[in-house]
């Protein structure tokens, strides 16, 4: 029963089923149960939203790996959410001065355990691998402004330290790229209604498995809009409760 | 056999320091009150009827005349330096266990002053005239019985410590009652209620039952109860390289910025320690002060520190001296009616602090669990925090509380790690004027700012300028080209057509709503604050949240 052992995920981490794992439920159930390679893969991702999670080739963000992520800010949120929310890991954005932590919090961040640095200075590469020992999921900004050396050594520093980082750039090797385009509000007319939902296409592409690309199109904040036909896959599976801020169409 | 020691207690210290501290006579009842519960009274109350435990309102009820005091254990330990300064005029090598309670080895002293009576009369009297506080003695071999010993105020005969610890209730190994940890409280009331009502009776059962029916900790304890060594053989000394130094410049003067100073070296103490698989459970505190005095108290434990425990004691340590300091600099022509008189403080502020784990033991609690993620990643996280707020400064790490408001730059707090999460505006009342999710991802403080020219680029992979949290401001025009306004019955003037945020090109509108005002402090003499907001989407951009306030244009926030 010795590899049992793996199975039973550390108790810090119960939320670590991501795509089709049995969410709460997942560390109780895997400590009677023989290990299986898709619950060991499980311990070493960091969940994602539903639809987000079915663009990732391994159902969610893998730790010690650097995913470069371009487009809107609710994508960051998006990506950040059900960790926050449902384990509870901590996340940090470094870099950002100007984050609405009002819509972080509506997207289902838990901003207690959300750390900022708005302003790292010239210490960037110090900062942020400071946090990559502590925090598991880092997002940075102004990562254009890292040399050569510097980007070697935090991806190394995340690999070590089975840390996520987020760079909100581009990152030369990043394991993989998320792109957002094409943000389209819904909700205004010509002088009446108010902004309710944004529709956005995700790229997501990279190395090894994650080389074959994926799109898909999000709805990722407030009710999808009154005109949206559900698509098949968009009715929730695994999750308990249905993510609300967070759908697939299409 | 543990070496003979000598414990100087001061009873009721948490009181005697917040009396002191605020100025009440000592013979008023006073109790000092942790969560609504007494922690400690003064003897006048407890003659009254007040006992550890009670409830704030039947302490009262029993004693009217009862001055209550929150707790505050950064008090107690700063007020206590002094009695320690005078203890150790006596006699160096003091540790302090907690604020009330030092221990010295016995040897010294009674060597010194012809006699362990002598030496224990010589401390009482010292720290009677230097601090002015009432203590008492208590000789036996090992801390644990000499702080029995000094809360009955006897000398305990060489080699007679078990017989005089045999009677004690069994209670005693779980005093101070709060602050022993829970299992060793469970374990205490598990003994009682299986009929072993004194140290004797329990450390009368023999070693292999007790640690296969109790555990280790319960090994631990009978061997307190017998008045054998405290500590299991494990101790050693560690190698001199497990010390931590860190330099201050400029020096630490001030109360606060000790207390800052002192949260990193501890964190990577801890850290050192854990790596280790070691823990603390006996810390010296070094101090070199700009004008080259050095200052050392060595702080021990019973249990080993977790990285709180050494925190806090290095900050109350900082924090006395600190105190020492400041008063023995400035107080020629202050009354010492007080009773922080003397003490031998620092004569500056203070540049070097090292920090050396004299004693550690082997852990297994405290250890980082097996796959290398610690079991508590709020911890980890802390540690990381912490560090890059030495790398930045205190203010450059912060978390965000919700509070109340109108805007959604209004609504959140950014409070520095470490300081107390607390709303600047209470939630639960209505705001009116406030904006409806969801909320824009990109904000901008909303107040009167100058518009610098800064990039307006809302993509997230540009935002990392240094001033970005300036509010663009924005220009609206309409389909003739001429600006749009809000009259004063928040009405456009015109359908907006085309914007031009400061820095990008112009924009087309394609979808807007509002103007929705939002009046603030309209009481005010001035008039207070008085804008109009306008959701717009445009192409080939982010939808805005623009504001108009003053006939000029800014954004609010971005919805990326």
């Amino acid at each position: 029963m010795g590899v049992s052992a793996v199975a039973v995920a550390p108790a810090s981490e119960p939320d670590e089923a991501a795509g089709t794992g049995t969410g709460a439920g997942a560390v109780g159930a895997a400590a009677g149960r023989l290990a299986t390679p898709a619950s060991a893969l499980r311990a070493q991702t960091v969940a994602v939203p539903g639809p987000l999670a079915r663009l990732l080739p391994w159902g969610g963000l893998r730790r010690g790996s650097v995913v470069a992520v371009r487009g809107p800010t609710s994508l960051l949120f998006a990506l950040l959410s059900t960790a926050s929310s449902r384990s509870s890991v901590w996340a940090a954005v470094v870099g950002r001065p100007d984050l609405g932590l009002l819509a972080a919090a509506e997207a289902g961040i838990a901003i207690e355990r959300l750390a900022l640095v708005p302003r790292p200075g010239a210490e960037l590469a110090t900062v942020t691998a400071a946090l990559l020992d502590g925090i598991d999921l880092v997002a940075v900004a102004g990562v254009q402004r890292l040399s050569t050396a510097e980007v070697r050594r935090l991806t190394g520093r995340a690999r070590q330290r089975g840390a996520v980082l987020l760079a909100l750039g581009d990152w030369p090797g990043a394991d993989l790229r998320l792109d957002g385009e094409g943000a389209v509000w819904t909700g205004l007319g010509s002088g009446h209604g108010r902004l309710r939902s944004m529709r956005l296409t995700v790229r997501a592409g990279g190395r090894g498995a994650a080389a074959r690309q994926r799109t898909a199109e999000l709805v990722l904040v407030g009710a999808p809009p009154p005109a949206a036909e559900p698509s098949a896959d968009d009715a929730p599976t695994e999750n308990a409760a249905p993510d609300p801020l967070l759908r697939s169409v299409g | 056999m543990p070496i003979r020691t000598i414990a100087v207690w001061c009873p009721d210290w948490p009181v005697v320091a917040a009396s002191a501290v605020e100025g009440v006579p000592p013979q008023r009842p006073a109790a000092v009150l942790t969560a609504n519960r007494v922690l400690a009274c003064s003897a006048t109350a407890r003659a009254d009827g007040v006992r550890r435990g009670l409830r704030k309102r039947e302490a009262q009820s029993r004693c009217p005349e009862l001055v209550v005091f929150d707790d505050d254990p950064d008090r107690d330990a700063r007020v206590f330096e002094p009695v320690v300064c005078a203890v150790e005029a006596l006699s160096p090598g003091v540790e302090m266990v907690r604020p009330g309670l030092v221990v010295v080895a016995a040897r010294g002293p009674a060597g010194y002053y012809g006699g362990e009576q002598e030496a224990a009369e010589r401390i009482v009297d010292q720290v009677a005239v230097e601090a002015g506080v009432e203590c008492q003695v208590g000789i036996a071999e090992g801390i644990f019985a000499a702080t029995l010993a000094a809360h009955r105020g006897v000398i305990v005969d060489p080699g007679r410590t078990p017989e005089f610890l045999a009677p004690l209730g069994i209670t005693e190994l779980v005093q101070p009652a709060g602050t022993a940890p829970r299992h060793r409280e469970e374990l205490i009331g598990l003994l009682r209620r299986l009929g072993l009502r004194t140290l004797g009776a329990f450390g009368a059962l023999p070693v292999r039952d007790v640690a296969s029916r109790f555990g280790a900790d319960a090994v631990l304890a009978r061997r307190l109860a017998r008045g054998d060594d405290e500590r299991p053989l494990a101790k050693r000394r560690p190698p001199i390289d497990l010390a931590v130094t860190q330099q201050f410049d400029p020096p630490v003067e001030r109360v606060d910025a000790a207390a800052f100073a002192a949260r990193q070296p501890a964190a990577r103490l801890h850290e050192l320690l854990a790596d280790r698989g070691l823990a603390c459970t006996r810390l010296e505190v070094h101090a070199e002060t700009e004008h080259g005095e050095e200052l050392v108290r060595t702080w021990r434990c019973a249990e080993p520190l977790t990285p709180s425990g050494i925190n806090d004691r290095v900050r109350w340590q900082l924090d006395a001296w600190v105190t020492a300091g400041a008063i023995a600099g400035h107080n020629t022509d202050i009354d010492t009616g007080s009773r922080q008189r003397g003490g031998v403080g620092p004569s500056g502020g203070i540049v070097l602090l090292r920090l050396v784990p004299a004693e550690v033991v082997p852990v297994g609690s405290l250890q980082r669990s097996l796959w290398g993620e610690t079991g508590d990643g709020d911890e980890r996280a802390s540690r990381a925090l912490v560090r890059v707020q030495g790398l930045l400064g205190p203010e450059s790490v912060f978390t965000a509380v919700l509070g109340g408001g109108r805007d959604p730059a209004q609504r959140v707090r950014l409070v520095p790690w470490g300081d107390e999460r607390v709303p600047d505006r209470p939630v639960e009342p209505p705001w009116p004027g406030r904006l409806p999710p969801p909320s824009p991802a990109t904000v901008f403080p909303a107040g009167p700012q100058n518009p610098a020219g800064a990039d307006g680029a809302a993509n997230i992979a540009s935002a990392g300028g240094p001033d970005r949290a300036v509010a663009p401001s924005v220009e609206v025009f309409d389909a003739d080209g001429r600006p749009v306004g809000v009259t004063a019955r928040a009405v456009l003037t015109a359908h907006p057509h085309r914007l031009v945020v400061a820095g990008e090109p112009e924009r087309a509108v394609t979808g807007w709503a509002g103007p929705w005002p939002v009046e603030e402090r309209w009481w005010e003499p001035d008039g207070g604050r008085r804008r109009a907001r306008l959701q717009v989407t445009v192409v080939d951009g982010p939808a805005l949240l623009l504001a108009c306030e003053n006939s000029r244009w800014r954004v609010e926030g971005i919805y990326d």
